[in-house]
């Protein structure tokens, strides 16, 4: 699938068109459970490659998931990925990334009359980066099984160090805490279609921004000098989507979905999506279109007139307006 | 003000229901469609795992996806 950002007309690619390539090959075998609102049992293994707005993902997954009598089920996952991003920053300071990391993480949910309570850890490890994040959630099904609502809480430590000429720098440690609220309900609307609804507010706290990334400032007419990033130390985002789904009466489902954003930095996001599944015997096919939009945090700027020009600085391409067709 | 109407409104309308349950409209022998695996929200949870993650990498927007995660990969 190959897709630029052309204001929703895929047709045109424009001149500083941002090219979105996802590729992803994944093997699955699973074996349908009986009745029951456990996941199935399942063993995935994965190979990805994302190519688009100047980063580079790749790596492999495995996940393993399996039901211990009828009502527990356990799984186990293995993920890999190779960042790599050569942005424009390359141009001014030295922040080309490329960065491996590995993540593993275990997950039980259990079954209990009509609800599900979920509990998982995750670590997330690099060179430079410890993430870990416990997880706890539960879903309930109401009115005759059309109703499941879910909630969910998650909060994750996170050991930010620094790489200094490849080796990690002793004198410098820093923390990051991350909470995460969320809150859904999916809802039976007919026979052929279903309507979700997810709520979730993340706010984190401590080290917010890169260790290695400077921003730009004018010294003179024709000269610019860096200094660090300086950023807020704590960030509260709410998001919202809605997705419904539809199946058509040639056994396939049409999904479309919708997610508006909104953080403390005054970034504004909207998300729409567009997607199709169809079933050819064994094989499943997907196709998804998206669109996505952001505007940039209030304290972001490519290049500042002076230097210490405000309390926040920030030279981010995560912070910039920004959008992208995949 | 607003707020307290809707309360009462709420209120209201789960004290209704649990004197009269509400009558699935969509009965169980209906729901074959609707329990096709291909309507789930999330079939291939470790592929949009990782496509979730991709996109948070490039983008400020995070959350309400249904997931969750540890970790970046973008310092």
């Amino acid at each position: 699938m190959q897709t630029a950002d052309s204001r929703l007309t895929p047709f045109t690619i424009s001149r500083r068109a941002r090219v979105g390539v996802a590729l992803v090959l994944a093997w699955s075998a699973a074996s349908m459970s009986p009745a029951t609102v456990l996941p199935e049992e399942r063993a995935d293994v994965m190979y990805h490659r994302y190519d688009g707005g100047d980063v580079t993902v790749s790596g492999p997954s495995v996940l393993v998931r399996k039901n211990v009598g009828e009502k527990l089920s356990i799984a186990a996952n293995y993920y890999t990925d190779f960042v790599s991003s050569a942005s424009i920053d390359v141009q001014t300071s030295a922040s080309p990334y490329d960065e491996t990391r590995n993540q593993y993480s275990l997950s039980a949910d259990l079954l209990n009359g009509k609800s599900v309570y979920s509990l998982g850890y995750i670590r997330s490890s690099e060179s430079d980066y410890q993430a870990d994040t416990a997880f706890f959630g539960v879903s309930q099904s109401l009115f005759g099984d059309l109703t499941t609502i879910s909630f969910g809480y998650r909060y994750g430590d996170n050991d930010i160090g620094r790489n200094v000429a490849g080796v990690l720098d002793p004198d410098f440690n820093e923390q990051m805490k991350t909470q995460g609220f969320s809150a859904g309900v999916s809802q039976v609307l007919t026979r052929n279609m279903i309507l979700a609804l997810n709520y979730e507010v993340v706010t984190d706290e401590g080290f917010l921004r890169s260790p290695y990334r400077s921003v730009r400032y004018i010294t003179g007419p024709t000269t610019q000098a860096l200094q660090s990033e300086a950023y807020p130390r704590t960030r509260t985002s709410n998001a919202a989507a809605l997705r419904g789904k539809y199946f058509l009466p040639w056994r396939a489902a049409a999904e479309l979905g919708y997610r508006y954003y909104r953080d403390t930095w005054g970034v504004r996001g909207h998300t729409a999506d567009l997607g199709y599944t169809h079933p050819i015997g064994k094989w499943t096919l997907d196709g998804s279109v998206r669109y996505y939009r952001q505007d940039r945090a209030d304290f972001y700027r490519d290049l500042y007139p002076r230097r210490d020009f405000a309390n926040f600085l920030s030279r981010d391409k995560e912070l910039a307006t920004y959008d992208n067709l995949t | 003000m607003r707020a307290r109407l809707l309360l009462l409104g709420l209120s209201l309308a789960i004290g209704a229901s649990a004197c009269s349950p509400i009558e699935p409209w969509v009965k169980p022998y209906e729901r074959e469609n609707i329990a096709d695996p291909i309507m789930a929200f999330n079939r291939d949870p470790i592929s949009q795992a990782y496509i979730d993650h991709v996109y948070e990498v490039r983008e400020a927007a995070r959350g309400a996806t249904g997931g969750s995660g540890g970790g970046c990969g973008c310092n």
